[in-house]
């Protein structure tokens, strides 16, 4: 075994899920063995991931919200961090987005969670909701 | 935090998976050696991606296998540093707060990477933010309890070999040795909370 490059690229949660979706309905077919390393770590990722907002995210979406984010200005870490764990207020994108204050002013933050609101399917909320309660 | 990592192998396919399609045999071979497993610094193998190019299947005198070189790219699960992920408390202990994201979790936030000011209730097993109110000197406690979701920031990564390295010093095999097969953990990561909007999310939800 070789490592070549061990970063090749970088991957979305999206669309590491629809890998393993993939995965999982051909194994189905195959009846590979059940108790494989890979069915346990296709079902414990795969669990990780629904629980995620890239549930309900499609192709078309991650194409148009990464669009929408050209005019930001932000690296490239920083979208895929935005696009897994879409963030509803500002607070989570100063965490996410490194020295947002320089970089953005306040409407330029707005526009930006507006985007994320519009544009990805949202999820969250009602969790959110639940736990506090 | 999932990433793609190019590698190379010489797959060997035995005569009686001859019948399959060879990227089938090799991709099912290829998934077998590294699903779940965390490969020394490139991190916790999670599926078979792509098979990039296949060079001409060979074979060895005395050995009807087929060896076939393989370039391919898996998927692994390697956080960038800096990254924020979310996952969920597995549990506390005087060294820091345990983090699972359900198909990994050696993941530590130290004490000196709570929020501050921070406690461990020895009674209770759990860290305690005591966040100041403001209100002269008030303090309301937030409990760091096992199974709620946190947001954490990776600040360290770190890799292990943990592949049988020879025999130790000689006088290793002494009862103290006894309980040697001490569990080694390949691939761990350091996480931090203290910054405002991380932590637990029902901190920052309100």
């Amino acid at each position: 075994m070789e490592t070549i490059n061990p970063n090749s690229a970088m991957l979305s949660n999206f669309e590491v899920l629809a890998l393993l979706q993939e995965l999982k309905s051909q194994q189905k077919k195959n009846r590979t063995a059940r108790n494989s390393p890979l069915a346990t770590i296709i079902y414990e990722a795969t669990r990780y991931l629904q629980d995620s907002p890239c549930k309900l995210q499609t192709a078309e979406h991650v194409r148009t919200f990464l669009t929408a984010l050209k005019e930001f200005k932000l690296t490239k870490a920083e979208k895929l961090m935005l696009l897994n764990n879409p963030p509803s207020t500002p607070l989570e994108i100063q965490v996410m987005v490194e020295e947002s204050e320089e970089r953005f002013t306040e409407d330029e933050v707005e526009k930006l969670l507006q985007i994320i609101q519009e544009i990805l399917p949202v999820t969250q909320k009602e969790e959110e909701e639940d736990m506090d309660s | 935090m999932f990433v793609l990592a190019e590698m190379k192998h010489v797959i060997r396919t035995p005569p009686w998976k001859f019948n399959v399609k060879l990227t089938d045999a090799i991709a099912e071979e290829l998934n077998k050696k590294l699903a779940n497993k965390v490969v020394l610094n490139v991190g916790l193998c999670i599926a078979l991606h792509d098979i990039i190019h296949m060079e001409d299947s060979f074979i060895f005198p005395g050995d009807g296998a087929a060896h076939t070189k393989v370039r391919f790219r898996y998927v692994v699960f390697r956080p960038f540093l800096e990254e924020v992920l979310v996952g969920k408390i597995r549990s506390c202990s005087s060294e820091g707060v345990h983090v699972t994201l359900g198909f990994f979790d050696d993941i530590v936030i130290p004490p000196s990477a709570l929020q501050h000011p921070s406690r461990f209730d020895e009674t209770e097993q759990v860290w305690v933010w005591e966040y100041d109110t403001g209100a002269d000197g008030e303090k309301h406690d937030l409990f760091m309890d096992a199974g709620e979701p946190i947001r954490f920031r990776v600040t360290a990564e770190s890799f292990t070999e943990t592949s049988p390295s020879g025999p130790e010093t000689p006088d290793a095999t002494t009862p103290a040795d006894s309980a040697k097969p001490e569990h080694k953990i390949p691939y761990t990561l350091t996480g931090g909370i203290s910054e405002s909007g991380l932590g637990l999310l029902s901190w920052w939800t309100s």
